[in-house]
């Protein structure tokens, strides 16, 4: 097996050194009704690396793959062009093959990209800090609500109906067993955020209001007069980022005053890969890092007193805490994170400026085109590099229909919003600096077809 | 013969360290100082071209960003010597052992890396229509059957992000479970001491209350004080096994009967489940939850901690309650059960943990790496990570305390302590002493049952060689510990840096770089 170092000679060897027979006696603490003979029946044996190669790309082979195809699904995550170094230097054994940066004086590399992280992350989101990154955008969702209610000792959250219909599971997930008490809907497919309704639900009960920006339909609402209703009772404002090259054209959550923001970084430097790992973003004002979750990177000197960074404050951990934790999170998404970082440097401000301009202008032009289209109207007054059409009739069969004709044309409400009458007829589409004019060209014709 | 040094040549001890003539550029010919990004980038600069193209922000709705954003750029050989310079400061499994007990720091196959970029898993959004994602629910449904067959269980969640998450995954399927049953009063969770720190905080994330269980002499759960402990408030146990002392709890089955007969669950906290894949099914033991770590067992690489992946695998118990959503196979056809059609079988499912299908860079990686090695190759895996561990013990056991040595084997870790340093002496020393042999660090202070531990878990796929190297390199360690060596506190000398102040930085955090001052600035 071309893994495993030891020969048949090695292991006699040890075995004797070690006083033991046959590698039987070295599991003799296993009951004798639990131990194995051999193999395991019925399981093919090792393969060779062409086999194990052929078989992999045959599973691939059954799949539609988003850049062989005109492709517009958005909703969380993104289909962006990832320069070819992101992927070269992640594959850097130094960082791919390294641990969780415990011994700090041999792990620079990674402390070091982490605490560039922290600082990309935190001026992105316009917040004072960020943390080392989380599993994704949906956990870190919940994760703010959850430290919404330490800080306010509140346990109220109300979610905004333009939250991702993911994220707001998951939160109803873990409320059932938190105690958490949450306020969700389903969004109207209309041009109007909900923003009127959240800020005159917030109350004196409210622990946090959860808002995503742009929302799951595309729509962007100033977030300032919520921000301030919030704050006037008390109440956090977390802001939820799922297209975090929105920033690049847009004022950012924490500079309209949030107070928690948090995202999913995939859009920066990691693939679509259907679904993860991704990288949850997580940023908040200062004065409340101390309930964060996750890791943090920080900054030190050494006994020479040279810079240096090491994690920090894992007095909130549970490797420390145990029940006490702020969260039961170990891993982070490192190497996820890397790939982000590594992005944005390639990309800079003046890159990342360009690069939102290129989607938005290519989603306007998108837009104009689908919405000559018989039957077919664009919801948004509003919107990025994603905006929602209402059909003349269901969408999820029609999405299905073009995925036949190989389009992939957007994510049906009905997908996300399973039963709500009111969504079926929604599509959404996204729009990046990857889709030409003859992919939405393309769209606009098919879709003309398969309505008609 | 010494296998540090072929030749038999030997150093001097590290009297004249770090000393020599200073650099003007600090660099240390191949050890390179490499500034922030903050510091050799600016806002103009960027290492990618666009297509070119009027840009117009007519659509906004009045919020188009006009102040800077404050993120330097760097052109693309910039940027590759930036990271390639920091990959450098790292140590990894690439370069030597790496042996983190509980870690499982094993080589990380290529040809997983290769096969996850294959656009046909890498390119694939995930909400496709899924006729066009067949291939993807396929991975996910190999490994899922490999899973069960290996573990002997009936079904498995396969969203969780990690091990925490994982095991979050299982007791929410517990609290399901007893509510279902109208048992939801039970709210106490047995941990035994030894436990990873997520357990307890995971349990009490679910609103458990958790109590300890006590350790006996020979590193295993006091069956006795478990069983005693057991009543109609305990809505089961989260045990470790093999445990974090590196020993296969003997009594796991008479445990699971217990926690059954006195109407709880258990759950294990599969983080070691490479001593034991292929010759022991966790399903035999009446294990009712137990996350797997894809990034321990099955090879996917840590990356510098994470991405991981936790699937659960569940007992027919708890099966019903697992989460959304699923991969289901139906006549040939792979259909993914999410919270539309959960309703015709799964309404029991605790509900979603994330977004999307769970980790599938990972799952195409660990099913890589299981088909490379197939049903005997990993049963080998087993063992030799069990040799490996048992030859560690039993070569260094006459110069550093081994607790639990007299216990029998070990699983695939040993377990050392400081016991027996002279004052002023610690594990501690003993790891950054280790990093100036060239090896990264045992896990230190972990389990906290035992004071001072060292818990090295070496994984199968280190040769003869390299364990011989470093025993020696051990050995000389800890030799240095016992007699004194006043060096080893200061050490390491000959790292990228010197012992950093952990105090200072969590007193003050600076958490993102911060233009400095105009008069620092001078100064400098």
């Amino acid at each position: 097996m071309r893994y495993l170092p030891l020969t048949g000679h090695d292991r006699h060897e040890m075995l004797s050194i070690i006083g033991a027979h046959t590698i039987d006696d070295l599991f003799v603490d296993v009951p004798e009704a639990a131990r194995l003979s051999g193999p395991i029946a019925g399981l093919p044996t090792h393969m060779t690396e062409l086999a194990v190669e052929r078989h992999m790309t045959a599973l691939a082979r059954q799949n539609l793959v988003a850049g062989e195809a005109p492709f517009f699904l958005g909703c969380g995550a993104y289909r962006h062009h990832v320069p070819a170094s992101v992927d070269h230097l992640i594959q850097r054994g130094e960082f791919l093959t390294a641990y969780t940066p415990y011994q700090p004086e041999i792990a620079q590399g990674t402390l070091q990209m982490l605490f560039e992280f922290q600082t990309q992350v935190a001026r992105l989101l316009g917040t004072d800090v960020a943390n080392a990154s989380m599993y994704d955008g949906s956990t870190a969702c919940w994760e703010a609500i959850g430290m919404a209610r330490r800080i306010t000792r509140r346990a109220k959250a109300i979610l905004s109906s333009g939250l991702h219909p993911h994220y707001v599971s998951v939160a109803k997930t873990m409320a059932r067993y938190t105690g958490d008490q949450l306020d969700a809907a389903a969004p109207e497919l209309t041009a109007e955020t909900d923003i009127e309704r959240l800020i005159s639900a917030v109350d004196d009960d409210t622990s946090c209001v959860v808002v995503q920006y742009p929302d799951i339909l595309g729509r962007i609402a100033d977030l300032r007069p919520l921000a301030d209703a919030c704050h006037a009772k008390k109440a956090l404002l977390i802001a939820v980022v799922t297209e975090p090259v929105a920033m690049g054209a847009l004022v950012s959550p924490g500079e309209m005053d949030a107070d928690i923001v948090v995202g999913e970084g995939q859009s920066i430097g990691v693939g679509l890969q259907f679904g993860g790992p991704y990288v949850g973003l997580f940023g908040c004002k200062e004065k409340y890092v101390r309930q964060m979750p996750g890791r943090l990177c920080g900054e030190t000197r050494d006994a020479d007193g040279r810079r240096g960074f090491v994690l920090t404050l894992s007095t909130r951990e549970q490797h420390i805490r145990r029940e006490k934790a702020t969260s039961n999170i170990c891993t982070n998404s490192g190497l996820c994170a890397l790939a982000f970082s590594i992005h944005m440097t390639l990309l800079g401000e003046a890159g990342l400026r360009r690069l939102a301009g290129l989607n938005h202008a290519g989603a306007v032009r998108a837009a104009e085109r689908l919405a000559k289209v018989s039957g077919v109207e664009i919801v948004n007054e509003t919107f990025f590099n994603e905006f929602t059409l209402r059909l003349p009739r269901e969408a999820r069969p029609v999405v299905r229909q073009l995925a036949d004709r190989r389009i992939l044309a957007g994510v049906s409400l009905g997908r996300l919003y399973p039963g709500e009458e009111a969504l079926r007829n929604g599509l959404v589409v996204a729009v990046t600096e990857t889709t030409t004019p003859e992919d939405v060209e393309a769209l606009a014709t098919n879709l003309e077809e398969v309505l008609a | 013969m010494n296998a540090i040094n072929q030749s038999g040549w030997r150093p001097e001890r590290p009297a004249g360290a770090g000393e020599g003539a200073p650099t003007s550029t600090g660099n240390k010919a191949l050890m390179l100082e490499e500034p922030l990004i903050f510091e050799i980038g600016d806002e103009r600069t960027a290492g990618v071209d666009f297509a070119e193209g009027d840009v117009h922000h007519d659509r906004l709705g009045g919020l188009t960003r006009k102040a800077p954003i404050g993120l330097p750029g760097l052109s693309e050989p910039e940027t590759v010597r930036h990271y390639t310079r920091l990959s450098r400061q790292n140590y990894a499994i690439d370069l030597g052992l790496f042996p983190l007990g509980s870690c499982t720091m094993k080589h990380n196959p290529r040809l997983n890396e290769k096969m996850a970029r294959l656009p046909g898993f890498a390119d694939v959004h995930p909400l496709q229509p899924v006729d066009t994602v067949q291939g993807a629910l396929g991975v996910i449904d190999e490994l899922a059957h490999w899973l069960l067959e290996l573990t002997g269980m009936q079904a498995v969640a396969m969203t969780p992000k990690a091990g925490a998450h994982g095991e979050l995954c299982g007791i929410l399927c517990i609290k399901a479970a007893l509510e279902a049953k109208g048992e939801g009063h039970r709210r106490v969770i047995l941990v035994p001491e030894s436990a990873h720190g997520t357990n307890p905080a995971t349990a009490a994330f679910a609103g458990f209350t958790v109590e300890d269980i006590p350790a006996t002499a020979e590193g295993r759960v006091d069956t006795d004080a478990l069983k005693a402990r057991l009543g109609p408030d305990v809505a089961g146990v989260m045990i470790t096994n093999p445990n974090t002392c590196g020993l296969f709890e003997r009594d796991m089955k008479a445990i699971s009967d217990a926690v059954h007969a006195a109407g709880g669950y258990v759950y294990c906290d599969g983080a070691n489940f490479n001593a034991i894949v292929g010759r022991v099914r966790p399903g035999d033991l009446g294990v009712d939850a137990m996350h797997i770590n894809l990034h321990k067992t099955f090879s996917t690489p840590h990356g510098g901690g994470g991405p991981g992946a936790g699937p659960v695998v569940l007992s027919a118990a708890l099966a019903p309650f697992a989460p959304l959503p699923f991969v289901e196979r139906d006549a040939g056809h792979l259909r993914l059960v999410e919270e539309e059609t959960a309703g015709e079988h799964h309404g029991q499912s605790f509900g979603r943990m994330v977004a999307f299908q769970g980790q599938m860079g990972m799952f195409t990686r660990a099913l890589t790496y299981i088909l490379s090695h197939g049903a005997d190759g990993l049963r080998q895996v087993a063992e030799d990570a069990v040799l490996n561990a048992n030859y560690v013990l039993r070569r260094l056991e006459d110069v550093l305390d081994a607790p639990f040595a007299a216990s029998g084997p070990c699983m695939h870790e040993a377990l050392f302590s400081d016991d027996g340093f002279p004052e002023g002496f610690s594990t501690l020393d003993v790891a950054k002493g280790l990093i100036d042999e060239g090896f990264h660090p045992m896990t230190v202070y972990f389990p906290l049952v035992v004071h001072g531990a060292m818990l090295v878990e070496p994984t199968e796929t280190e040769s003869k060689a390299a364990l011989d190297q470093f025993i020696d390199a051990l050995r000389s360690v800890a030799e240095r510990a016992k007699a004194g060596d006043q060096s080893l506190k200061t050490a390491p000398h000959f790292a990228p840096r010197a012992r950093l102040d952990e105090t200072q930085a969590a007193r003050k955090p600076v958490l993102v770089w911060k233009e400095p001052a105009p008069e620092q600035q001078a100064a400098e």
